[in-house]
């Protein structure tokens, strides 16, 4: 165990994947220098046949994942930012989403499209956009969020081991340093959330970067005698289920926070998802604490408007309390 | 431009013949299938390659099933001439549980992955990425093999090709692209939606470019003997533009729901004549060139009809997928 950011941890998963099977390749623009540290010395490490600097072209570069990984390879495909993922998505929606299914599975395509997503930078609505709500209708791709530096490396090494396309979807600014696993063997297994809270009043349910900030309303509504179990979803496709309905059974009482806009998030999802089987335990409706109907703005005041923060998760449990 | 007069290779009587059965293979194949889908005889629309078999053929015959290709919507010649197997074509086509993607690609998703086939693919320049990556990984496994992307007139004006020129070039990969220009892009004429020549496009990505008469199997077959020498050789990527003519619809039936017409259908005739179509083209310079005679001829004939019509009894009869084949080969839950 050592304590690290996210980035670090991000960058020793690709180390020790690397390192281990020698069809993992990785290609993007700027990987050699890497402009967020992801892939720092990996270039170094493992050559440049293996990690390649791409031109900025992402609407190739989506399709080339798919026509190598037929071919035998484990491409990563690092997009930098989650907004980049737009430009490419033709190859992503048309081909690697449905190639498996329409060939009759007759290929398989381990892909890792890798990105940032999410705001709080001041980086403006063109690099700040949570994209997984229109991944998760693909259909044919994975997606995973990690919240930490912990489950960055956990997810990673298993999505790149996966035989699926999957996205790897991080937060830009890495929340803090969190101990993480030396083992290089350590994975978190896709379509497992994890409990990081347990109480009895609600449930919270958050995904990536909002995870930290509903760590820190579940602590100041712990302070207020209120108990809340908090599931940190990691993944989004596939959804466990068993875990987020499991909770609602017990707590009776469920909001989900997430960074996407509100329109067809993954809350509203898992909404649907709740309400659909678990209705006959809800005490209360089950509330999304999202991101408004906007483009993400540059200014750092209405940009914290916009995106939940930890006042907007405990009053959203208040309200739902009747605390207020 | 690279000159393909210098004949590196001279094609022998049974090359001429294995090429001469093949494009027949794909003429009757498709012949077939404008009849059937007038009376709805499979579901879903076909686009045909009626008239552009000299391009798929020649090149394919040189490849081996290591090698990739990556083709359009316009897909069942590119499938037949990679070696693809017509019975299972047929029954994707069909619909069926015996088709090569067990009836859930359909002809516009023709695919074989252990042939070398990455698949036919239902948007314009789609599968640009995919042979670029197979390109890719054949570079690094070192093993001589190429990527083919077909690609029409149409998809040369796709911002995706420019991407695809460069990555290609910079990295030195053992593409091909081969362009066929059938002068249609759908239901216009490409001259009005196109500037330039398209092959001249290869040119300031440091590309070696060919243009071909796409009706001449023989000389496709040059040309394409040239870029799959150098794709092996590892010396680069290569661009053929290759001149034809789409002798049918951009999909069959259109004209139960265009508007207006597009083209004369004397300009249609033209190319179906002796001295322009492909198959009648290479038919005389096979009889002119080679031992065989017009009885040869015949007998071929007789041969691929009698393996078309195997094919649709095949098709026909074989069984509906199972219901429960809708859910399967996506990700697991």
């Amino acid at each position: 165990m050592s304590k690290q950011r996210m980035m670090p941890a991000i960058n020793l998963a690709l180390q020790e994947e690397m390192e281990r099977d020698n069809k993992v390749i990785l290609y993007g623009e700027d990987a050699g220098i890497s402009l967020l540290g992801q892939t720092t010395g990996l270039q170094e490490n493992f050559g440049k046949d293996r990690v390649r600097d791409t031109p900025i072209c992402e609407n190739i570069m989506t399709g080339m994942a798919v026509g190598a990984a037929a071919a035998g390879y484990r491409p990563i495909c690092h997009l930098l930012y989650g907004n980049f993922i737009y430009t490419g998505f033709d190859s992503i929606a048309n081909q690697a989403a449905k190639l498996k299914y329409m060939t009759a599975g007759q290929v398989k395509l381990p892909i890792v499209y890798m990105a940032v997503i999410g705001g709080g930078r001041s980086a403006a609505a063109q690099h700040s956009d949570i994209p997984y709500p229109a991944l998760m209708n693909l259909g044919g791709v994975k997606v995973v969020v990690p919240s930490n530096s912990r489950t960055a490396k956990g997810l990673l090494k298993s999505a790149i081991r996966d035989d699926n396309p999957v996205f790897y979807l991080t937060a830009a600014g890495g929340g803090r340093p969190e101990e993480v696993p030396d083992d290089d063997n350590y994975l978190i297994p896709i379509g497992k959330s994890e409990v990081i809270n347990q109480g009895n009043d609600v449930t919270i349910i958050s995904i990536g970067s909002m995870t930290l900030k509903a760590l820190q309303a579940t602590k100041k509504l712990n302070e207020k005698g209120i108990g809340v179990d908090l599931i940190d979803l990691l993944s989004l496709v596939p959804i466990d289920e068993d875990t987020i309905i499991n909770s609602l059974k017990k707590t009776g009482r469920v909001i989900i926070v997430d960074e996407a806009r509100d329109i067809c998030s993954a809350a509203s999802h898992i909404s649907a998802i709740l309400s659909d089987k678990a209705f006959k335990y809800l005490k209360s409706p089950i509330k999304r604490v999202t991101v408004k109907d906007v483009a993400i703005p540059y200014s750092p005041i209405l940009e914290s408007h916009v995106i939940p923060e930890v006042a907007d998760i405990v009053n959203c449990i208040e309200e739902l309390l009747e605390l207020n | 431009m690279m000159s393909i007069k210098n004949y590196v290779n001279n094609l022998s009587d049974e090359d001429l013949k294995r090429i001469y059965k093949k494009m027949l293979m794909i003429r009757k194949c498709e012949e077939h299938l404008g009849e059937a889908t007038k009376n709805g005889a499979f579901p879903g629309a076909v686009h045909l390659y009626i008239g552009q078999e000299a391009i798929a053929v020649p090149l394919c015959d040189q490849l081996n099933d290591s090698d990739w290709i990556s083709s359009t919507h316009r897909g069942h010649g590119h499938f037949i001439a990679k070696g693809g197997d017509v019975k299972k074509m047929m029954a994707e086509i069909y619909g069926k549980s015996t088709g090569i993607c067990g009836g859930k690609g359909g002809s516009m998703h023709v695919a074989d992955f252990k042939k070398g086939i990455i698949g036919a693919n239902g948007v314009v320049a789609g599968g640009m990425g995919l042979a670029v990556g197979a390109a890719l990984a054949s570079k690094m496994d070192g093993n001589g093999a190429v990527s083919i992307i077909f690609f029409g007139d149409g998809a040369a004006n796709q911002g995706v090709l420019m991407e695809a020129m460069n990555i290609c070039s910079l990295w030195n990969l053992p593409m091909i692209f081969m362009c066929e220009n059938n002068q249609y892009s759908e239901f216009t004429h490409t001259s009005e939606v196109t500037s330039g020549k398209i092959v001249d496009r290869a040119e300031p990505f440091g590309i070696p470019k060919y243009e071909v008469d796409g009706n001449n199997a023989v000389d496709v077959w040059q040309a394409a003997y040239q870029a799959v020498q150098r794709g092996r050789n590892d010396e680069g990527p290569s661009f053929i533009e290759a001149h034809t003519y789409r002798q049918r619809g951009h999909v069959e039936f259109e004209y139960t729901f265009l508007s207006r017409t597009y083209r004369d259908q004397s300009e249609v005739e033209l190319w179906k004549t002796n001295d322009k179509d492909p198959i009648l083209r290479l038919e005389s310079y096979f009889i002119e060139h080679s031992k065989y005679s017009g009885d040869d001829i015949e007998k071929i004939q007789k041969e691929v009809q009698d393996e078309v019509d195997d094919a649709v009894k095949f098709a026909i009869e074989s069984p509906e997928p199972e219901i429960s084949s809708a859910m399967d080969h996506m990700i697991e839950r």
